[in-house]
């Protein structure tokens, strides 16, 4: 039997990791999601204790192919800033996070009544990485003359006094690459910016020694992260949703891995020559 | 979003947004069609994907590199909020012709030019940033103090940190061979290696997932939807 497990056809595992992600959403299973981890809670605690009115700057740095793990903590995060009464600001070092930005904006914007350039605004795609991370040290109003929709800065009611990150109160990047690292390089150890990350799960690992060091204060990790963030301000959404395909398919998987280890070794002593095999050779 | 799908499931959205979601719908099928195995399907999806993505790059970089940080500055200053053309930017506009020299082999020396300036300028910018905005500050946070009286778990932790560099750093340390007590010492290091390999495969799990779950509940919630109205309205 195991030596037939052992060379079972990948597609069918493929096929059960499938039904098992979509069978929550067929069925409308729901597991309780734990609570939220400290990195998650401390970027909640930081926003809550915000003055009314402070800026808070989320950049989009991703594109679609990271929509789906990203773009419900730009939904989260929106709905938590607007709901302070806090002012928002969209950027992206990335074309496509343009159009990503307005969509999050605009839906958070929606159920909070807030207007697009009073309490909220997409500055848009701006070429250059570093340069307009350095740039917005010295004057935002140089990197960024207009919004994405080319409405002049002056004519924006949400950037008045804002000049340079000495009037931004918390930067967040959300980031499907290597953009964290090159905010705490240049705006968080430059600027002395206040700065907090929202990224894909694969980068994780990578992230956690800067909200050690505190150059990060808070950290949201992938779709379990974006969970957290739905429950911290009491909205669940799509992330939420998901995490129960996400906890069903992982304890497939430490099914298949214990199955599989389990079929390796039978089927290894099965397959050992007697009397010591090619070591005796 | 489910209660959301429930509405869409009694009106059908614009023609265009149905169309978009018809074929991100096809889209994503096609895609997933290569865990069946490689076909003429996946090979369509992909290559529109290719296309999409570097006609979309292609199109915002022009208009928000080329158009308003290049022409309009030049040409159209007041478009941009400045008083008078800025000049200086025909030097960077001509470093960026000269990158285009390398497609006429005659002349493909005068590409290095701004590769040369584009390097020293990226070099000078992110290599000072880099050793004083994250090298000093992650090697100042290894340095904490192994006794903490009173507080024994965050001295475990600090000897935990403290060890597990060491270790790991040693394990990269080929110019002693690592036999005796240091093998230990390495074999240690690849221990905490390990365990941060497995961190990370752990999370890169949980992140594939994520994308699929993210088109399953774009399927779910907003393509099926369409497909259950669609077929109410065609039989009757």
């Amino acid at each position: 039997m195991w030596q037939r497990l052992m060379r079972i056809d990948r597609r069918w595992i493929f096929l059960a990791i499938g039904l098992v992600v979509a069978s929550p959403f067929i069925f409308g299973w729901s597991l309780p999601l734990g609570r939220p981890s400290p990195p998650t809670k401390a970027l909640f605690d930081f926003i809550e204790k915000l003055p009314p009115r402070s800026a808070v700057m989320i950049a989009f740095d991703y594109g679609p192919a990271s929509m789906p793990e990203l773009q419900p903590m730009a939904v989260a995060l929106a709905r938590h800033v607007l709901s302070r009464n806090l002012r928002l600001i969209g950027i992206s070092l990335y074309p496509q996070g343009t159009s990503l930005c307005q969509q999050a904006f605009m839906k958070a914007a929606s159920e909070y009544g807030a207007k697009e350039g009073v309490d909220w605004v997409n500055l848009g795609y701006r070429p250059g990485y570093q340069s307009v991370v350095l740039g917005m040290g010295t004057d935002l109003t140089k990197v960024y003359r207009a919004d994405h929709k080319g409405t002049p800065i002056s004519e924006l009611p949400v950037m008045n006094g804002i000049r340079n990150y000495d009037d931004i109160a918390l930067v967040i990047d959300l980031a499907s690459g290597a953009t964290p690292g090159m905010w705490i390089a240049y705006a968080g150890a430059r600027f002395h910016q206040t700065l907090a990350a929202g990224i894909t799960a694969v980068m994780a690992t990578d992230y956690y020694p800067y909200l050690q060091s505190g150059q990060l204060i808070g950290l949201i990790n992938g779709l379990k992260g974006a969970a957290e963030y739905e429950v911290l301000i009491n909205k669940r959404d799509l992330a939420a949703l998901g995490m129960t395909s996400q906890s069903i398919a992982h304890l497939t998987i430490i099914l298949f891995v214990i199955l599989g280890n389990i079929g390796y070794f039978a089927t290894r002593s099965q397959q050992r020559p007697m009397g010591g095999g090619q070591r005796a050779r | 979003m489910p209660a959301e799908a429930a509405s869409a499931a009694h009106s059908l959205p614009p023609l265009v947004d149905l169309i978009g979601i018809w074929l991100a719908a096809f889209l994503t099928l096609a895609i997933y069609s290569f865990l069946y195995g490689d076909n003429p399907v996946y090979k369509f999806a992909e290559h529109i994907f290719v296309g999409v993505s570097a006609g979309y790059f292609v199109v915002i970089a022009y208009h928000e590199a080329i158009i308003n940080d290049l022409i309009k500055p030049l040409f159209r200053p007041q478009e941009v909020g400045l008083e008078r053309p800025a000049y200086s930017l025909i030097i960077a506009g001509v470093l960026g012709l000269m990158i285009l020299a390398r497609f006429i082999p005659r002349y493909d020396w005068l590409s290095r030019w701004p590769l040369a300036f584009l390097f020293g300028l990226g070099a000078g910018v992110s290599i000072p940033a880099n050793i004083h905005g994250i090298v000093i500050p992650q090697l100042r946070e290894t340095i904490r103090p192994l006794l903490v009286p009173g507080d024994w778990w965050t001295a475990f932790s600090n000897v935990l940190l403290a060890g597990g560099l060491i270790c790991t750093l040693f394990y990269f340390f080929f110019s002693v061979e690592h036999k005796g007590a240091l093998r230990y010492v390495a074999r240690t290091g690849m221990f905490f290696l390990m365990v941060g390999f497995g961190a990370g495969f752990g999370n890169t799990v949980m992140a594939r997932l994520s994308l699929l779950i993210g088109r399953i509940e774009f399927l779910r919630y907003e393509w099926w939807p369409t497909v259950v109205e669609l077929f109410h309205r065609l039989v009757g």
